[in-house]
């Protein structure tokens, strides 16, 4: 029954690091966003207490988008957050050429089934 | 609070409860949802947000590492995560429609659960010859490293572990965690498979069930920038850290000391639901 973990070991060894460089890129996209963002709200009183939801323009992915281009620290830092949440994505969608690669159509398929809930969620809920 | 205090004491906190989560095994984000709700008084709409967003951090962060030790396995993962996904959308649908209160006390059961989960002895589980179809026609066995070379595993009751699975991503949706107490349940009590493989491979899924309700918590306005932010950085800073340095820690203690932090939040967040104040 191992005849494919070597194969899969590569394929899941890329992805790894696929998901490190992901991580990092996210987190640093947010470190610049709140340097934006302190440099602005650094001395304001903090207050959230009450929840009020965001404004739009941190909701939906062109809106997020439209503000880093101009630097609003909160859009960089939803932009990051939106990297962040990206790569889980990136993964799945690697693991279907990882898949299709070995010839593994099963998986190809089951793994689509999961980018399909993911994608169905993303612009289901108005993110993209 | 100035908006400064604020985030520098929220990025402290959360990277130490990144890496206390890291060095216990016990995950940063179960504990971060009482931080900021108990502590800080955030609404815990946004805490739950900020949680969630950490919780993707942690998993695609130490997954480079887990891959490399040669435990976790692709298959099980993916095809597990077509339930935790779908669990977890409809987990965060639930989370728009019940009230804070009651997602408080629901938070509180689950805290303690995993405590007691943490509490429980982790036996490896005996090799079991018996296949399951499923688990072949899925190609779900597999094996794993042990001191003399690679150990054999077979996969059963794949149907019970699935119906888990999903009821782990409902959670994860809910709640904004990663749920993986109940996904590790799942995979080494009910699907036999070892443990050491059963941890890793729920790690690997925990960022793509969260993936799943990012998207619904943005679009209703849960994620705040000036909160997910100090966390994210916090949270993932700490278990970087704590995943370093768990090589050499001795963490029996350490796991003791946390879940008594852990189910003292607990009786809190219940409480604190019972009465309104959540």
């Amino acid at each position: 029954m191992t005849h494919h973990s070597l194969d899969d070991r590569g394929i899941e060894i890329m992805i790894g690091n696929l998901l490190r460089a992901g991580v990092l890129i996210a987190a640093a996209v947010v470190v610049v966003g709140a340097v934006i963002y302190l440099s602005h709200y650094a001395l304001q009183p903090a207050n959230f207490s009450i929840f009020r939801g965001e404004a739009a323009a941190l909701r939906t992915l062109p809106a997020i988008v439209r503000g880093a281009m101009r630097l609003h620290g909160k859009s960089v830092i939803q932009f990051g957050l939106l990297l962040l949440i990206a790569t889980p994505i990136a993964r799945v969608v690697f693991s279907v050429i990882g898949f299709a690669d070995e010839r593994d159509y099963l998986y190809v398929a089951l793994t689509l089934i999961v980018l399909a809930v993911l994608l169905y969620s993303l612009i289901g809920s108005g993110v993209a | 609070m100035t908006i400064l205090a604020f985030t520098v004491l929220i990025a402290l906190g959360s990277f130490v409860a990144g890496f206390l989560g890291a060095l216990t095994g016990l995950g940063g984000g179960v504990v971060i949802v009482p931080l900021l709700a108990l502590v800080f008084g955030v609404d815990i709409r946004y805490a739950i947000g900020a949680s969630l967003v950490s919780v993707i951090a942690t998993s695609s962060g130490a997954a480079a590492a887990y891959v490399r030790e040669g435990y976790s396995n692709i298959r099980i993962g993916m095809f597990l995560e077509i339930a935790t996904t779908i669990g977890a959308i409809v987990g965060a649908m639930i989370a728009t429609h019940i009230t804070t209160n009651l997602i408080g006390i629901i938070f509180g059961l689950v805290l303690l659960y995993s405590a007691f989960l943490s509490a429980r002895p982790q036996p490896d589980v005996p090799i079991d010859a018996t296949p399951d179809r499923l688990a072949g026609a899925l190609r779900l066995n597999g094996s794993y490293p042990v001191g003399t070379g690679m150990r054999a595993y077979t996969v059963h009751r794949v149907p019970l572990g699935f119906s888990l699975m999903f009821g782990a991503g409902t959670l994860s949706g809910l709640l904004g965690i990663g749920s993986g107490a109940i996904k590790v349940i799942a995979m080494d009590q009910a699907m036999k498979i070892p443990f050491k493989v059963s941890t890793t491979t729920s790690n690997f899924m925990i960022g793509v069930t969260a993936a799943a309700s990012a998207g619904i918590y943005l679009t209703r306005g849960y994620i705040d920038p000036g909160i997910a932010m100090p966390v994210m950085l916090g949270v993932l800073a700490g278990s970087l850290l704590g995943a370093r340095v768990l090589v050499k820690a001795r963490t029996k203690w350490l796991r003791l000391v946390f879940s008594a932090v852990i189910v003292v939040l607990a009786f809190e967040m219940i409480y604190n639901g019972f009465s309104g104040k959540l």
